[in-house]
């Protein structure tokens, strides 16, 4: 049941993703990238737009077959881990219909469509994990609001609340922070650290640098391959980060390039 | 028929034509058909798929020309058309620069004037109009048993799929990183599209069933935040629209077609001028909650 504790072990491997190449048509999106995560770490991946985060999020969600190497979610292959509800996409508030009639709730049930028959007829259960995770984003008094309803750092909270609810070990978010008040970035970085300490480990796409430096850590450099991984502090050079931007340095110690607050 | 309008009883009105047989004919499968085209245009007007809808319907024509020319059911024809038009616009798209919309108005187009160009060419008792227009005053038997088998196959698919359906209108991303194949239900929503089209055809004709696949969808969306409740409200609107329209029609001796949809569009004006919290004339102002 509870697949993101690991099993005790400290050390198991979240994601293991091992010289990755996909390309679309002929055109290379990402090759030779490879990456170990371990469970209960929050990691940052960094890179331009184009640089092949979206492709690497499609891989481990199973959108896009891999030309050449592999990835493991949880020693098992992205299919499985697809049947095992492992991996949980939280979108960017700009790819959601805001206006469509669905209440908070119903959102964060669709989390728990993966393990429901094919009729999606709510359980006792999935009701429960609905309340729990509503309960830890601090939504439940706002759980019958229409999603159009609510401020943007709300509705980010009510799809991580779909990801806590659909008990998946693998979050990917896309730019988490971008158009977030500082109130809702603070509720949101404590969230996060809940979530480490579930050993869930998070996986946070994003340009701006000074969220990296302050939430995640490890960090991926990323452009059309993996530059460099490891603890954000070790990784965050001046000289990786020009690499990874191609020419334009960021300034590693004020932070980002596009610090949108 | 003019006379019982001078003296207008509402008792007479709604059961005088009963006494007719294509009457209670026409009724019984104006409501199933508007039944089945209003829970469906829910999933239309979410997804956008109006001009899509309009596209298939538009596409069905040479089908319906072909299948009665060759003695077949006419649904077997239009549901091969409709389905072949969206095949044929979701290959065109993929394999050439030119834009959706563009794709979706060439496609329909060109099926919609090939189904002309057959029904003038081939030799058969097809009438034009009835086609174009509908006709569910003068609907066969075989017309209706036809049409209430299509209202059920997508009834049963809707109901069965309803979830997997809203999720993948709402959120298609997450439909698919949990393991439902979005492929699959992409089809099977075109493909009762198709179907629903070809049953729409029956009351309201081929112009205006986009209006059966759209319009219901739209009203109830103006009236609730709940998809549910979205659904129920849009097959009540569709169900009286096409029971008021089918009796307008039979009183005052206008066209049934342009009746119902008529009465559709005037639900859908009142829902936009009175509509508790999105009628441009809020009556209820309590705004944010």
């Amino acid at each position: 049941m509870d697949l993101y504790r690991n099993n005790g072990e400290p050390d198991f491997l979240r994601i293991e993703a091992e010289e990755l190449c996909v390309d679309y048509n002929g055109t290379v999106a990402l090759y030779d990238a490879s990456l170990k995560l371990k469970s209960g770490c929050i990691c940052g991946l960094v890179g331009m737009n184009g640089a092949g985060k979206t492709t690497f999020f499609k891989a481990l969600m199973g959108f896009v077959r891999p030309s050449r190497g592999k990835i493991l979610i949880n020693g098992r292959s992205v299919p499985e881990s697809q049947r095992d509800q492992a991996v949980a996409y939280v979108p960017q508030n700009e790819g959601i219909d805001c206006s469509f009639p669905v209440s908070v709730w119903d959102v964060v049930m669709m989390g728990r469509y993966g393990s429901m028959n094919f009729l999606r007829v709510p359980r006792e259960s999935d009701k429960r994990a609905v309340v729990d995770a509503l309960e830890r984003v601090e939504l439940l008094d706002l759980r019958k609001r229409p999603i159009g309803a609510l401020s943007g750092g709300q509705r980010k909270r009510a799809f991580l609340a779909r990801a806590i609810a659909q008990r998946a070990s693998v979050l990917l978010l896309d730019e988490p922070f971008s158009g977030v008040d500082i109130r809702t970035e603070k509720l949101m970085s404590e969230l996060f650290l809940q979530l480490r300490q579930d050993g869930r480990s998070i996986l946070i796409s994003t340009h701006d640098l000074s969220h990296v430096r302050d939430f995640c850590d490890v960090v991926v450099l990323i452009n059309k391959t993996v530059l460099a991984y490891g603890n954000t502090s070790e990784v965050f050079t001046s000289e990786n980060l020009s690499m990874t931007f191609g020419g334009m340095t960021p300034d590693p110690i004020s932070g980002s390039i596009s610090s949108e607050d | 028929m003019s006379s019982s309008f001078i003296s207008f009883d509402p008792f007479s009105f709604l059961i005088d034509p009963l006494s007719h047989d294509f009457m209670r004919r026409a009724l019984m499968i104006s409501s199933c058909v508007g039944a089945v085209c209003g829970l469906l245009s829910c999933y239309m007007t979410l997804k956008g798929w109006a001009l899509m809808g309009d596209a298939v319907s538009h596409a069905v024509m040479p089908g319906v020309v072909v299948a009665y020319a060759l003695g077949l059911p006419f649904s077997l024809g239009a549901f091969v058309f409709g389905v072949g038009s969206v095949a044929l616009i979701g290959y065109v798209k993929q394999k050439s620069r030119v834009k959706e919309d563009t794709v979706i108005g060439l496609v329909f187009t060109g099926f919609f004037a090939l189904g002309l160009v057959l029904v003038s060419k081939i030799k058969s008792n097809i009438d034009l109009m009835h086609i174009l227009f509908g006709s569910p005053l003068g609907i066969s038997d075989s017309d209706v048993k036809q049409t209430l088998l299509i209202c059920l196959i997508v009834v049963a698919v809707l109901i069965t799929f309803r979830r997997d359906f809203m999720l993948y209108c709402f959120d298609p991303t997450h439909a698919r990183s949990i393991g439902i194949n979005t492929g699959v239900l992409h089809y099977l929503l075109l493909s009762i599209l198709s179907l629903a089209a070809v049953a729409g055809l029956q009351t309201v004709g081929i112009i205006l069933v986009v209006a059966m696949l759209i319009t219901p969808g739209a009203t109830a969306y103006l009236l609730t935040d709940r998809f549910d409740r979205m659904t129920i409200l849009a097959v009540i609107s569709s169900v009286i629209s096409s029971l008021l329209g089918v009796y307008i029609s039979y009183w005052s001796d206008i066209e049934t077609g342009g009746s119902i949809v008529l009465v559709q569009t005037t639900l859908f004006l009142l829902a936009f001028l009175f509509a508790p919290r999105y009628g441009i004339l809020k009556i209820n102002n309590s705004s944010n909650n």
